[in-house]
């Protein structure tokens, strides 16, 4: 009950910061608005137990996208009559077209996710602690126990089952991060 | 004494977790009155700061320092507080209002919050043949590292949106020093924190402490981390010799120039309390936390004792270096981050990992030892080669150490992105 409560809570949150973000005309507060959104969006997952996904989201999210976004900006100095001006009918046609490609994503995951049981999972509370002890009498200390939390169970699946995918997304990171590089460097000697 | 234990010991049944044999109201309120606990510690601690900070900068430069208000003045950060409080609260009417009020709370914010997963005290239990180490904390997160990293890297909205939001040239360039100062030195910091990970392979600061309190002391496996993760909390609180931000020769006072009344006292609240939160990290990773070679088991007391003491050592060491270290120049700041740091903490994961994947343990004794004499050799050398070279003129003499490419003679300083 007290969890429905929160999650609504933290969910509205979220989506009312998320439209404040993209309603502002100031692009610094819309910044904020996404950051707060990022907030809202980090405590649903903490609320359905994900705190490994969470703590990601406002690491790489909040603290790092973000603080980029606004040292731009504020370089920048971006004020609202710059950012001013309709939309074409080509930006509208693709801004839709994109709105409706992640609906269609959303939907098959959610709908993959139901069909393999993963759905009622998530909302699983973790072992406890007094459980783990018992179910290793042998553990001599605690430090032997699998008391691994999201974080081991996320690194189970990622390096063991997904390793491949793992592999090849930091592949295609590699190529941005010199693609980076070699934007900004003037000449390569 | 044995009295007061026992009450504790009486309170923590009542305040224990529902699943540990609690009610759950009794938890609930239990962890609010602990969370309001620590707040107030930590802000008194940081108000202590501001007194010790005066009185042993007056120490060092052979002065008295404030000594009038109370005894040895120890009062005093309550006069401030006082003067803070009845000074004219001025908004100039340039500024962006609503981010320009809500800048200070934002940076003070994070600080606090990291407190949450620092455990404090502890005492060591024994069942049967199991003897461990229970840490007392507010939230025991198993991803508590990640939570510590996620807080350092919010806590630079509060001055890059206080610089911004003041409209003058000096808060900005103060604003964006900070955040390129504060994204650079979160690498290293969390790239230092990597080698803890592996060798206890948990997240939580609980289980830290825990094998430290069972294997020894981080600092001793780890110097180079240690090394690496300190300078770095330096960098990340803005404390000479990385001030940057609000270098007063430079900036006049960066990006808290615009501010005044209590806006002012809690970005200088802020600073101070990163300070006590840096220094409860690094005794926390890299000093065995509560543990003190064994003495813990003299009583939950020593526990607390040996953390609070060990804190308050590396918040003198803050205050030491800010009288002694000269501030760096910016590209100097950056090279330091960049091109030592972050290779050296890369190297330091990848040996690490070799040794503990080869699985001899000998290699976690011998390493350490040998990355600090491979990083005394590169000093040298450095050095060497600093004291040969010909100095360009009236350029900074360290200048040669960090800035490689820069053209002789090119004294400019605070250049910005450089």
């Amino acid at each position: 009950m007290a969890t429905q409560v929160l999650y609504i809570l933290f969910g509205g949150m979220a989506l009312g910061a998320a439209l404040l973000a993209v309603t502002r005309k100031n692009p610094v507060a819309s910044a904020i608005w996404l950051v707060v959104m990022f907030f809202g969006l980090a405590a649903t997952y903490v609320v359905m137990e994900a705190f490994f996904v969470g703590a990601i989201q406002i690491l790489v999210y909040a603290g790092a996208i973000m603080v980029l976004f606004l040292f731009v900006i504020m370089l920048l100095d971006l004020r609202q009559q710059m950012l001013e001006g309709k939309p074409t009918t080509r930006l509208r046609f693709f801004g839709v077209l994109a709105a409706l490609l992640f609906l269609v994503v959303g939907v098959v995951a959610l709908g993959d996710a139901k069909d393999r049981g993963l759905l009622h999972r998530a909302v699983t509370p973790l072992p406890r602690e007094a459980d783990i002890v018992a179910a290793n009498p042998d553990a001599t200390s605690l430090v032997d126990l699998p008391l691994d939390g999201t974080a081991g169970a996320i690194a189970d699946e990622m390096f063991t089952r997904w390793v491949l995918p793992f592999e090849v997304a930091s592949v295609i990171l590699l190529g941005a991060i010199l693609g980076a590089v070699i934007l900004t460097k003037r000449r390569l000697t | 004494m044995t009295t007061a234990w026992s009450m504790v010991h009486v309170l923590a049944g009542i305040f224990s977790r529902p699943e540990h044999g609690g009610s759950t109201l009794g938890w609930v309120i239990g962890r609010v009155l602990l969370v309001l606990l620590v707040a107030h510690v930590v802000l008194i601690v940081g108000a202590l700061m501001v007194w010790s900070e005066r009185r042993v900068s007056a120490w060092m430069q052979d002065r008295i320092g404030p000594n009038r208000v109370g005894p040895e003045g120890l009062l005093q950060p309550l006069a401030d507080l006082g003067k803070f409080m009845f000074k004219e609260d001025v908004i100039p009417r340039h500024v962006d209002r609503w981010i320009y009020v809500l800048a200070p709370a934002i940076s003070l914010l994070p600080a606090m919050v990291t407190f949450a997963v620092i455990p404090f005290m502890g005492e060591v239990q024994q069942a049967g043949d199991w003897t461990w180490h229970q840490s007392w904390q507010i939230a025991d997160l198993d991803i508590g590292v990640l939570y510590i990293l996620s807080m350092a890297g919010i806590s630079v909205y509060g001055i890059t949106l206080g610089g911004w939001a003041s409209n003058s040239k000096y808060s900005l360039l103060g604003g964006v020093r900070a955040s390129a100062q504060m994204i650079s030195y979160e690498l290293s910091l969390g790239l230092a924190i990597v080698p803890v990970l592996l060798m206890t392979g948990s997240l939580g600061l609980g289980d830290i402490v825990r094998w430290q309190g069972e294997h020894g002391w981080f600092l001793f496996f780890q110097p180079l981390a240690f090394f690496i993760f300190l300078v770095s909390a330096y960098a990340e609180t803005n404390r000479l010799p990385f001030d940057m931000p609000e270098s007063e020769t430079e900036l006049v006072a960066g990006y808290h120039t615009e501010y005044s009344s209590m806006k002012f006292a809690l970005f200088f609240l802020a600073e101070y309390t990163h300070m006590t939160v840096g220094s409860a990290l690094v005794v926390t990773l890299f000093c065995g936390g509560w543990t003190l070679f064994g003495l813990e088991a003299l009583g939950p007391w020593m526990g607390l004792l040996s953390f609070a003491l060990k804190t308050f050592f590396f918040l003198f060491l803050f205050i030491w270096v800010r009288w002694t270290i000269p501030r760096f120049r910016y590209d100097q700041l950056m090279a330091l981050g960049w091109s030592w740091f972050i290779p050296l903490a890369l190297l330091n994961i990848l040996l690490t990992a070799a040794a503990l994947a080869t699985g001899i343990p000998a290699l976690l004794y011998v390493m350490p030892v040998g990355l600090l004499a491979a990083a005394l050799v590169v000093v040298g050398i450095v050095y060497r080669r600093e004291k040969t070279a010909v100095r360009p003129l009236a350029a900074d003499p360290t200048s040669a150490l960090w800035s490689g490419n820069r053209p002789a003679g090119g004294g400019a300083t605070g250049e910005v992105g450089s």
